[in-house]
């Protein structure tokens, strides 16, 4: 009888494993062009193991680890593999004791306790469960180990930090499939892994189109602001940092809605479900507090992906270098004042400012005519890769324009689209 | 023949009681004095006059187990599981190598659905007999009920649903000190309709779980530790007459070695032992005087009532137990164990209780939280 339900939770936790295996192979072939996206996630199972090693020996740690309750719950379903029920539910209760609010491993703990008395069908085997509950917590679990297993490596880097501007100390790279979000610190410009966070979207996945539709946008943001605890309600957890969706370019594509925020969790909830809020990004509330000390209000860039793409270091570098070039060469064109060698930097199906392309040709054509020289300088640059398909890049930075006539600063954000192989500017404007 | 579940308790738990063997009489024969009556006047449903009649054999032999134990089998038929907890505890704490009290306290604790302390006496009372078949019923019945504890944590919904029935079974005598072959703990007397889990699982579930020390916090009683896997009982003591001239200072040692162990380190008579030892008083005091109000205000807002009571409910029992009691109450501690980490501490002591009626000691542990200066109580815990 014991070994019956020691079966099934076995299978159970075969199947969690399993289910992560398939849903990487299944995102290998769909993006075959980004070869080298999958490659990152293929840390061996080793090196967490290691690092899970010292949280066996230390009774309760009582210090936070980035990595959160994984580690803990990685081991919980490798002692049900090894059929080892008991050490599962110490293991179990010991998480409990330090993530009391955790509703995953309190599910684990019931299935564990009543496998102790009868045999049970499977995760959740309590008699009478909601479906939708149980199915919420375990694809719960299925996020919080596949994270656990395929922790980002070293050598790669989220294709969309291309370049961070000076001061933008952290960027947060969140990626909705996981359910997972990561902080990369600036290193003189190179992105560089400090933590990740088990994080819920939106009810109804991402990709943001309208209000009320319960999705999380996809696209480069950044924070406009810090709400704290006490302006908020007790759903909001330990605060709130809202970003600037709808962007620019969300609204030229015409999507709305707004109030998209990053928040913390209702006292009584450790974590809440993967899909689960109204389009927010939703962090644990010691996560939340964790990464707060990284944000910079109306800097560090958000960049919200359906999937995470991960480049090496190499083709991250081949990447960025292409894109200052071409950054530098429209920054030179305009000094020419070669004014249709400039326009050949834009997009035909450019739109700004209410202008399409030809109005814009013709009014640059007219400024330049009356030009005797002109000097542009671009100061703290950032590039970052908008997530998506289509292949388009959000660059921004100081423009100091100086003329015979006219001398004007301004923050200027550009949206660079590739079409046929260039890069072309598809909307500028003032940031 | 006793009858079936005839012990009903106001939370509508029903207690599958053993039925109590005439061999029983003959199982203890070196029983002094009136015990045998006792159990006759038990068997006749008779609990005022069993109470008187034991309290009596008591007052000349206050260490004997099988007399402390039948006054908590009527404790619990008269429907004062609070007393009887704490004369099982007593008893579990003095003669730790007996299963029976252990089992007994559990079927209290899960009576006011405390699950967990419930699991940790019946884990004891395995380990002190791993053969112990009603043991390991009762814990059966004690995982479902903290799996579906769990499941109500985790699913957020309310399984308080009538329909699961406990069904401890309430051991109704010390069998396992009776050395009487014929007379084991297995015995399938009890008359159930639901089928009972056959030997050979039995064996080897408990094995799993007695080897494996869980997580439950045991006190430590190396002492008790038992020989596994002997299916007969053994006893070291034959007889009831031998555990009641037992001494029992050893026994008492070693259950108080574990509270005491900790204490060792010189306590830093610091200001924060100072201050909290000053709210325990205030706080007895309080209680002694039956100050209500000021009793209750040792109590911090996060401090969350046994039994998922409401505060407000609480409160109200706390009133009626404290200021609607006739006579004089006196609380009083000894000497309390103080261990403070930051704002929060954990304090251990003996308490005394007097009231008309009712004397008891317990080992009880607060843990107190300081806020605005004040130590107030957060958790409290009898053991």
């Amino acid at each position: 009888m014991a070994g019956r339900s020691k079966l099934l939770l076995f299978a159970l936790a075969v199947c969690l494993a399993a289910g992560g295996a398939h849903a990487n192979s299944s995102k290998q072939s769909k993006k075959k062009k980004a070869k080298t996206s999958q490659k990152a996630p293929a840390v061996t199972a080793a090196a967490p193991l290691a690092a899970a090693l010292p949280l066996a020996t230390a009774a309760l740690p009582t210090t936070v680890s980035d990595s959160g309750p994984e580690p803990q719950l990685a081991r919980v379903f490798e002692a049900i593999e090894q059929n080892n029920l008991d050490q599962a539910l110490q293991l179990t209760e010991s998480l409990l004791k330090q993530y009391p609010n955790f509703r995953l491993a309190h599910l684990i703990r019931g299935d564990l306790l009543l496998a102790r008395t009868k045999p049970i069908s499977g995760f959740g085997a309590a008699a009478g469960a909601p479906t939708d509950k149980v199915a919420d917590l375990r694809e719960e679990a299925v996020a919080r180990l596949k994270a656990y297993r395929s922790k980002p490596s070293a050598n790669y880097v989220p294709r969309y930090l291309l370049q961070m501007q000076p001061d933008q100390q952290h960027a947060i790279v969140v990626d909705t499939q996981k359910s997972r979000l990561y902080v990369y610190a600036n290193d003189n410009g190179r992105p560089r892994f400090v933590a990740d966070y088990y994080i819920s979207q939106g009810k109804l996945g991402a990709n943001k189109v309208s209000e009320g539709d319960k999705k999380t946008p996809v696209g480069v943001y950044h924070v406009t602001a810090s709400l704290p605890r006490q302006k908020l309600s007790d759903f909001y957890g330990s605060g709130a940092f809202p970003i600037n969706y709808p962007n620019e370019w969300d609204k030229q594509q015409g999507r709305n809605g707004h109030g998209i925020w990053l928040h913390g969790t209702p006292s009584d909830t450790f974590s809440r479900p993967p899909k689960a809020s109204d389009g927010c990004v939703v962090l644990a509330n010691r996560d939340l507090d964790a990464i707060a000390k990284n944000l910079q209000i109306g800097l560090t860039p958000v960049i919200i992906s359906n999937s995470v793409e991960w480049l090496s270091l190499d083709d991250w570098n081949k990447e960025r270098n292409e894109l200052n070039k071409t950054l530098e060469a429209w920054r030179t064109d305009w000094e020419s004042r070669d004014t249709e060698r400039f326009l050949q930097h834009y997009s035909r199906s450019f739109k700004a400012n209410g202008q399409n392309f030809e109005q814009f040709a013709a009014q640059k054509r007219q400024v330049n005519a009356s030009k005797q020289w002109i000097k542009v300088k671009a100061a703290n640059l950032s590039v970052f890769r908008n997530p998506g398909k289509d292949e388009v890049v959000v660059v921004t930075f100081e423009q100091q324009y100086s003329s015979n006539n006219l001398d004007n600063a301004m923050k200027k954000r550009q949206y660079w689209k590739r079409e046929d192989g260039k890069w072309k500017i598809i909307y500028e404007g003032a940031a | 023949m006793a009858t079936k579940s005839f012990f009903r308790t106001q939370t509508g738990v029903t207690l599958r009681a053993i039925f109590f063997g005439a061999a029983i009489a003959a199982a203890f024969p070196a029983l002094a004095d009136n015990l045998p009556d006792v159990q006759k006047l038990i068997k006749q449903g008779q609990y005022p006059q069993a109470l008187s009649k034991v309290d009596a054999f008591l007052a000349s032999k206050p260490k004997d187990a099988q007399g402390r134990f039948l006054k908590g089998l009527i404790l619990t038929e008269l429907n004062k599981p609070n007393e009887a907890i704490a004369v099982f505890t007593k008893l579990t704490e003095d003669y730790p190598e007996l299963p029976e009290p252990y089992n007994n306290l559990a079927v209290l604790y899960a009576q006011q659905k405390q699950y967990d302390k419930a699991r940790t006496a019946l884990e004891m009372a395995i380990r002190t007999h791993p053969a112990y078949a009603i043991a390991y019923e009762n814990l059966g019945d004690v995982y479902a009920k903290l799996a579906s504890q769990a499941y109500d944590k985790a699913l957020q919904i309310d399984s308080s649903n009538p329909t699961a029935q406990n069904k401890l079974a309430l051991i109704r005598d010390l069998i396992s000190t009776s050395g009487k072959p014929g007379v084991k703990p297995q015995m399938p007397a009890v008359a159930k309709a639901e089928p009972v889990k056959t030997e050979p699982a039995k064996q080897a579930e408990p094995a799993k779980v007695a080897t494996a020390p869980a997580a439950a916090p045991v006190p430590a009683t190396p002492a008790a530790a038992p020989a596994p896997a002997t299916p007969s009982v053994k006893t070291t003591a034959p007889t009831a007459a031998v555990v009641a001239t037992t001494p029992t200072t050893t026994m008492a040692a070693a259950a108080a070695a574990p509270a005491k162990a900790a204490p060792a380190a010189p306590a830093k008579a610091d200001a924060g032992n100072e201050e909290i030892r000053k709210a325990l008083s205030g706080w007895a005091a309080a209680w002694s005087n039956k100050e209500v109000k000021t009793y209750l205000a040792y109590y911090g807002p996060e401090f969350k009532p046994p039994k998922g009571m409401s505060r407000k409910a609480w409160e109200t029992q706390r009133e009626e137990r404290i200021a609607g009691k006739g006579g004089k109450i006196s609380v009083t501690f000894d000497e309390p164990t103080i261990t403070i980490s930051g704002d929060k501490a954990t304090v251990k002591f003996r308490q005394h209780y007097k009231a008309p009626g009712l004397s008891t000691s317990s080992n009880k542990t607060l843990v107190m939280g300081r806020s605005g200066g004040k130590w107030l109580i957060v958790d409290e815990d009898i053991r």
